[in-house]
């Protein structure tokens, strides 16, 4: 209880301090606008301007890249991982590639596959490939000696051997990247809206409202955004915790 | 002649590390045959040499230096100025319960944004200009920072406090001869984490607002339909990435020698 009451002083403390300044007239309302009318442009944009169906915009998109993203992660990420051969021809390519910033690839993806809802969704795909592809490797790479000659022994077949031994072992490490390659999707879903800015979107959104200088618009995405992001950790997370209940300890 | 000389092919095996270069040689050959032969218009893909081209005039006519150099200083600025706040708050939190219960939950709420989404609120805040870029790039090492200094003193095991105890040290001397140097590693690890969110919010800013810099080479290019250029200014900010991330992880080597010993 104690902890809670501290824990609210500083957000409480913040809000009042950010009313106080509005209501004396401090700072110019378009910088800082009171809290009653970011209220009020949150029901506005609900019930005229249809934000749900820009945030269900942003949502679909995002599902839609993470979910190429990791199908097509973990693939990669299995061959790389079992295949020596795969992993000395591509892994270093793969390394040199992840280095540059996911971003300064969208003006690249913008001219090859213009600005629409394909470009978009495969710069998400790619956001989330990345972590993906990597623990995916590394989890392959864990499974255990020991687990290995036990599958020999029991001569299992190839696809014996990649379903019931390497993707299990595997499957903590491939949670980690998914859930990473959830975060990453989300990001690079509002950085798309940002640079390619045609079609709905939340990201979208914030962007028309600091052209249009609305303080108000951009909080409301700023909230939207961390709402989101919150939501899908916490999602991921017991997801992961769901998966994992298998492992002793 | 041995069983093994016998068995090996009759074609001089390539070293260990010549395999790596195969995919990116073919790669690149394909590309070229590709450019060669028209398969898709240079306003597409530009010839690799075209690319090779726009790097060396950039860097020639003094472009990539001032560009670069431009970006370096931001970031580094912007760095320093988050991963001393993220230190410090790391800290606070990591030693005393108090300050954890009063800050965490609103820490915890500030770092649920992303970066890129404190970007727009900044630009009406404080403008376009230098700030703006200072800013987003401390926000992104900020966060990383503190919550690994957080962590990594919260896991200094206790019965390091308690050799301190009964060395009786002051708490000052707990601090800075027990706790901080055991808190180093994941410190480190989290400065690490700090600079490559650092550099990849650098990228954010000066794609979305700057007039100079390695992300504005590559706005600059797409508005001219220079791929090339652009193709160089990818390359450039992976290999500054890729180069911060080597310097950060020989540090982090080094500090850790102690650990062995």
């Amino acid at each position: 209880m104690k902890r809670l009451l501290r824990g609210v002083a500083l957000p409480i403390g913040l809000l009042a301090v950010w009313e106080i300044v509005c209501r004396a007239r401090l700072v110019d309302p378009r910088i800082l606008p009171p809290l009653e009318q970011v209220a009020r442009t949150a029901v506005d944009q609900v019930v005229h301007e249809g934000l749900l169906y820009h945030l269900a915009a942003s949502l679909m998109r995002d599902v839609a890249g993470f979910a190429i993203g990791s199908g097509i992660g973990i693939a990669i990420g299995t061959l790389l991982g079992l295949s020596r051969l795969a992993d000395r021809l591509f892994m270093p390519s793969f390394n040199g590639l992840r280095q540059i910033a996911i971003l300064a690839w969208i003006p690249l993806i913008s001219i090859w596959f213009g600005v629409g809802e394909a470009a978009k969704i495969i710069f998400i795909a790619a956001a989330a490939l990345i972590p993906v592809v990597l623990n995916t490797y590394e989890g392959m790479r864990a499974a255990s000696g020991q687990l290995e000659e036990v599958a020999r022994t029991l001569r299992f077949t190839r696809w014996q051997l990649v379903t019931r031994l390497y993707l299990p072992s595997a499957l903590p490490s491939i949670a980690t990247g998914v859930h990473l390659g959830l975060i990453y999707a989300w990001v690079a879903s509002i950085g798309s809206e940002y640079f390619m800015t045609v079609g709905p979107g939340i990201g979208g959104l914030i962007i028309a409202g600091r052209e249009r200088f609305q303080m108000d618009l951009v909080i409301l995405g700023i909230l939207i955004l961390g709402l989101v992001g919150l939501a899908i950790n916490l999602g991921a997370s017991a997801i992961e915790a769901r998966l994992m209940r298998w492992k002793p300890g | 002649m041995d069983i093994a000389a016998a068995a090996a092919p009759p074609w001089p095996s390539l070293p260990r590390g010549g395999t790596s270069f195969l995919f990116p040689l073919a790669l690149l050959g394909l590309w070229s045959v590709s450019a060669h032969f028209g398969w898709l218009p240079p306003q597409i893909l530009p010839a690799p040499s075209e690319v090779g081209s726009a790097l060396l005039d950039l860097g020639r006519n003094g472009d990539l230096a001032s560009n670069a150099g431009i970006s370096l200083l931001r970031v580094v600025e912007g760095f320093a100025a988050g991963s001393l706040t993220g230190l410090l708050l790391g800290i606070a939190m990591g030693l005393s319960r108090t300050a954890e219960d009063y800050i965490k939950p609103l820490f915890t709420a500030f770092a649920q944004v992303p970066t890129l989404g404190w970007i727009p609120f900044l630009m009406l805040l404080v403008g376009i200009g230098e700030p703006l870029k200072i800013l987003v790039i401390a926000k992104a090492a900020f966060v990383p920072v503190a919550l690994n200094t957080f962590a990594g003193i919260r896991a200094v095991p206790p019965i390091y406090a308690e050799v301190g105890a009964v060395f009786r040290f002051s708490r000052w001397q707990l601090l800075h001869r027990v706790v901080l140097p055991a808190a180093v590693p994941p410190i480190f690890t989290g400065l690490r984490y700090g600079l490559t969110h650092a550099w990849n919010a650098l990228v954010a800013v000066e794609l979305l607002a700057s007039a100079e810099g390695l992300g504005y080479l590559l706005v600059w290019g797409r508005q001219m339909f220079w791929l090339d250029t652009m193709m160089g200014a990818m390359i450039v900010i992976g290999i500054v990435g890729f180069g911060l991330d080597r310097i950060m992880a020989v540090v982090e080597q080094r500090l850790q020698r102690w650990r062995l010993a």
